[in-house]
């Protein structure tokens, strides 16, 4: 693999990881339960979605074929996805939501911060960018890990399932692989052990204090990085995809 | 030669280009046009979004764009930056007068969100009774960059342009 495929796929990852959780977020749109949080859910996804159009148009300019963002979102197909499994997984009940913000953008914000280091100064410039705008949606998720953790006898019961549920797709975010180890040895990506270790800690410190249990790592779902998906991001793209493909020469 | 105009001309025709959003504001105010200048005969206008996804970039690019072709200005080009990284600090003094007056709380300094973001008190002022008696309801309201408050004391809720 040289050097241009790695960053290409990098950013792939990176950009698809914001796409399909702005598109997930956006399915609340009009569902909230109540009206301050379906904006605020809608906010967030606003907030993926501009990240994703940043990540995607770089990496097309790197891959150098033409291609531009909206290719990559809407002429692509569920092999060519490189988002983490985490992020695709469906939006389920509020707790269920939730519990997959929350450990997505607990890494998404040391991600980033890490990133707004890498020597490629297009990629430390969109992590800026991105990093305050993660760091409200990482807080939005804590608060409320808390506040339903440590609220009825009900919602903690649902947000223990939804956290037993989600957890074999957390081992994921911390893979490193071919395209990791050469982005990390340029300089330009992340060490995802030292991501684990800022992670584990936040995540473990809201956890104690929304009085839930941190399940046990058992056996972990990947694949997301390199391809290999879940059977919902079909799904997904068929609702995301249809327009564009339906009637390609559509404008705003 | 239109190659030969002073800039300030420039900065006063875009003196009126406004952000779609939050139309008492113009982009110099909210601090996104960072800076006009030739390039030959190429007037290059340089701009930065508020959020990643502020949804009135295309339509400010558009106005810019438009406002400049009134004026005859036909070899324009819109560029947009992400570096260095928007900040509510650049809202300018007048800005904040005007968010005000239109019934959006300006923004505070970073460190005041950061309170906030620990679920203190920051003391937002109403901006129709300038009551600091005021409770924060959601850290996301109408737009990406607005919270939602309401007003201890007459009630009414507001909007807070947050920090960034
Ligand atoms: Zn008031």
């Amino acid at each position: 693999m040289t050097k241009q495929e790695a960053l290409f796929e990098y950013l792939l990852r990176i950009g698809d990881n914001s796409l399909i959780m702005g598109h997930r977020m956006s399915e609340w749109c009009g569902h909230g339960p109540i009206l301050e949080q379906d904006i605020a859910l809608i906010n967030i996804a606003l907030d993926h979605i501009g990240q994703a159009k940043n990540w995607l148009t770089l990496a097309c300019e790197v891959e150098g074929k033409e291609r531009t963002e909206d290719d990559l979102a809407y002429h692509r197909d569920v092999l060519d996805f490189r988002n983490l499994l985490l992020v695709e997984q469906p939006n389920g009940n509020w707790g269920d939501t939730l519990v997959r913000g929350f450990l997505f953008d607990t890494w998404n914000y040391y991600f980033a911060k890490a990133l707004t280091n890498s020597m490629n100064t297009q990629i430390a410039d969109i992590a800026t960018k991105s990093l305050k705008e993660i760091s409200y949606h990482k807080n939005y998720s804590a608060d409320w890990m808390v506040r339903l953790g440590d609220g009825t006898e009900e919602s903690h019961t649902k947000m223990q399932d939804a956290l037993n549920r989600l957890w074999m797709y957390s081992g994921e975010l911390f893979t490193m692989d071919e395209v990791d180890e050469i982005m990390l040895k340029d300089v330009i990506g992340v060490d995802l052990h030292l991501v684990r270790k800022e992670w584990d800690d936040d995540v473990n410190a809201t956890l104690t204090e929304a009085t839930l249990h941190r399940p046990p790592d058992a056996w972990m779902q990947k694949g997301g990085k390199t391809g290999i998906h879940t059977e919902h991001l079909g799904y997904i793209l068929a609702e995301m995809q249809f327009l564009p493909r339906a009637y390609p020469d559509a404008k705003w | 030669m239109k190659g030969s105009s002073k800039i300030e001309d420039i900065h006063t025709i875009l003196g009126h280009v406004v952000d779609p959003e939050i139309p008492v504001l113009t982009i110099e105010d909210l601090g996104i046009l960072r800076k006009v200048e030739w390039e030959g005969d190429q007037l290059i206008v340089t701009i930065t979004p508020t959020y990643s996804g502020c949804p009135a970039m295309a339509m400010i690019e558009k106005e810019i764009y438009g406002a400049l072709k009134n004026e005859g200005y036909e070899n324009v080009l819109v560029k947009s930056v992400l570096s260095p990284a928007w900040t509510t600090d650049w809202l300018s003094e007048d800005g904040r007068r005007k968010l005000e007056e239109f019934g959006i709380a300006p923004p505070l300094h970073a460190s005041a969100d950061k309170k906030i973001l620990l679920g203190k008190n920051a003391h937002i002022r109403c901006p129709r009774c300038k009551s600091e008696n005021t409770e924060m309801k959601s850290q996301f309201g109408s737009t990406a960059c607005k919270a939602l408050y309401v007003c201890k004391d007459c009630k009414e809720p507001f909007d807070y342009f947050k920090c960034l």
